[in-house]
């Protein structure tokens, strides 16, 4: 048989052997879009459980990343547990803010009950307490023990006094009563006792935008966390995504199993801060119980909150699949088919 | 099948890759693309597999013109073409019938379809028996019909080979071609690229050759061979 003998554009006529098998066709296997549709469903289950065994398969690389992931949000979320427990301890503190209102020396102990009884019936007061000079000099001995030193002295030196319960305890509305106290014709000087309150407010304040910065800045290191663990999964899968895009892998089925990856390293990691703030609150209850008995309070610690243990993880999940969408995105491109 | 269409290819960097390259692929035939190395087989390739678009020209795949495919169906149409590699590209952290399977599991088939039509290609290249088993345990030429097996899973009208002899022995390179063969026979577009003189001259089937980005020999146009 010479070398052309076969005719080129006919193999199928003048074939030399029968084919094997007739199942290799040349149509192309067509799906329906029921069958796409359950195998796109089964493909996430499988890349979500793909997902969960590979970081079973290197255990150690994968609870560094959890307990990175971890600590990066107890911090924040154990501090803010704490500060809700100050501010929520100090609260009822603001009932006891007042003013005490120094008259001056001439005022007798009726014109100072007029006064009084005047002012208790100011919208801006809740109510006013006498502390006449007497009763002033009375506690004063008792309370300072400089009893003797004050027998001594041929006049009571205590000025009349009104303590001035105002309904609205905002340092505002304190500033403009005080102010306002102040310009009575009777007032010597009005005293704001709540000073320290406020500053314990600024400071509460103050550390609640602390730890939302910290917060923050920590979301952005989880983000940061997983982008490097994905980026590293991606390049040590690499050969396998070129295999896929060149079997017509779309980009979804390509990323699929790295957003599942960074979804469970974020879901976990929420999950083991949730066990540390935990661990953490019970390790300081006792010490901490101790101290607010010493401040004569009954108070009891708050720990997280109840919905914090599904929340919490729920939106590590988020941060997760955040940094595995970047990582994917950033370096799935870089990886095509290339070697003919 | 295949259409080029004055295809030409620059790169960025300015080189020609191809420049005016025109001819048809019929479907069921067996065609081999040859040249030196750097002469634009691998670029006609990639075109083929929209791994890179034409500068100039038009690309027809089962009647589709390429230029008309988004990034986004790519995939699409390269589900409509088996590539087996040199390398074979196999994937060694799963067994011979998971790499099957891949094509089939993207493809998205029913799972009772997929093991069908893995154990029909695995039969078709004679290595039911070896499923279970890991690829790395395999000789090259069992690879290799692995790799061709997952090529022809989704039974795509097009297969292209790139060097599928390449580091096989005549013998096995035989068994192959003889695989290709059977495949045009029922009808598949097969385009195998070959530095191997041999094989191009043991069978007789159309030869493309390249040289310097043009197409220069098509042994059944202008008859060499014959």
């Amino acid at each position: 048989m010479g070398r052309n003998a076969t005719p080129l554009r006919t193999p199928k006529v003048k074939a030399p052997k029968p084919p094997k098998r007739k199942s290799v066709g040349a149509k192309s296997a067509a799906t329906s879009f029921v069958d796409r549709f359950q195998s796109w469903q089964l493909h996430h289950r499988d890349s979500a459980k793909d997902a969960l065994r590979r970081m079973r398969q290197t255990p150690a690389a994968s609870a560094m990343t959890v307990l990175v992931i971890a600590i990066a949000l107890a911090l924040p979320a154990g501090l803010s547990v704490l500060l809700e427990n100050v501010s929520a301890l100090t609260r009822g503190w603001d009932g006891n803010a007042h003013l005490s209102v120094f008259l001056k020396d001439n005022v007798n102990e009726s014109q100072q009950r007029q006064m009084a009884k005047q002012w208790g019936q100011k919208i801006a007061i809740d109510r006013t307490e006498v502390i006449t000079r007497e009763q002033a000099l009375a506690e004063y001995k008792a309370l300072s023990g400089f009893g003797d030193v004050l027998d001594a002295l041929p006049d009571n030196p205590l000025p009349p006094l009104i303590i001035v319960y105002p309904e609205d305890t905002s340092p505002k509305a304190l500033e403009d009563l005080k102010r306002e106290l102040e310009k009575e014709r009777d007032v010597d000087t009005a005293q704001l006792d709540v000073e320290w309150i406020r500053r314990l407010h600024a400071m509460i304040e103050l550390g609640t935008r602390i730890v939302s910065a910290l917060g923050i800045a920590l979301a952005l290191a989880v983000i940061l966390v997983v982008v490097n663990t994905i980026r590293l999964a991606i390049e040590s899968r690499r050969e396998e995504i070129v295999v896929v895009k060149i079997v017509g892998g779309t980009d979804g089925f390509v990323r699929r199993p790295f957003l599942y990856t960074g979804f469970w390293y974020g879901f976990f990691g929420g999950l083991a801060a949730v066990i540390l703030v935990n661990i953490s609150l019970w390790w300081i209850d006792s010490p901490m119980a101790q101290l607010i008995t010493l401040y004569n309070s009954d108070y009891a610690l708050a720990g997280l909150r109840a919905e914090a243990t599904f929340t919490l993880p729920l939106f590590s999940a988020l941060l997760g699949l955040s940094g595995a969408w970047l990582a994917v995105g950033r370096h799935l491109k870089d990886i095509e088919p290339q070697a003919f | 099948m295949i259409q080029f269409d004055r295809v030409s290819k620059r790169y960025a960097n300015g080189t020609d890759a191809l420049s005016n390259v025109s001819f048809t692929l019929p479907a069921g035939e067996l065609t081999f693309l040859t040249g030196h190395s750097g002469a634009g087989k691998s670029t006609l390739l990639k075109l083929i597999m929209m791994i890179e678009r034409p500068t100039s020209g038009a690309v027809v795949i089962d009647n589709h013109n390429l230029s008309g495919v988004s990034n986004s169906g790519i995939p699409f149409l390269r589900r409509k073409i088996g590539m087996v590699h040199q390398s074979h590209h196999l994937l060694f952290d799963r067994s011979v019938y998971d790499n099957v399977a891949l094509p089939l599991i993207i493809a998205g088939f029913k799972p009772a379809d997929i093991g069908k039509r893995v154990r029909a290609a695995l039969d078709k290249v004679g290595l039911l028996n070896k499923e279970k088993l890991n690829p790395i345990m395999l000789s090259g030429g069992e690879q290799q019909r692995i790799g061709i097996a997952r090529a022809v899973v989704n039974k795509p009208p097009l297969l292209l080979a790139d060097e599928p002899t390449g580091n096989l022995d005549p013998a096995l390179s035989a068994e192959i071609m003889d695989l290709f063969e059977d495949f045009a026979r029922v009808g598949v577009s097969v385009l195998i690229a070959t530095h191997d003189l041999t094989l191009i001259a043991k069978y007789q089937h159309r030869l493309l050759t390249l040289r310097e980005g043009t197409l220069v020999t098509d042994r059944e146009e202008d008859g060499y061979g014959s």
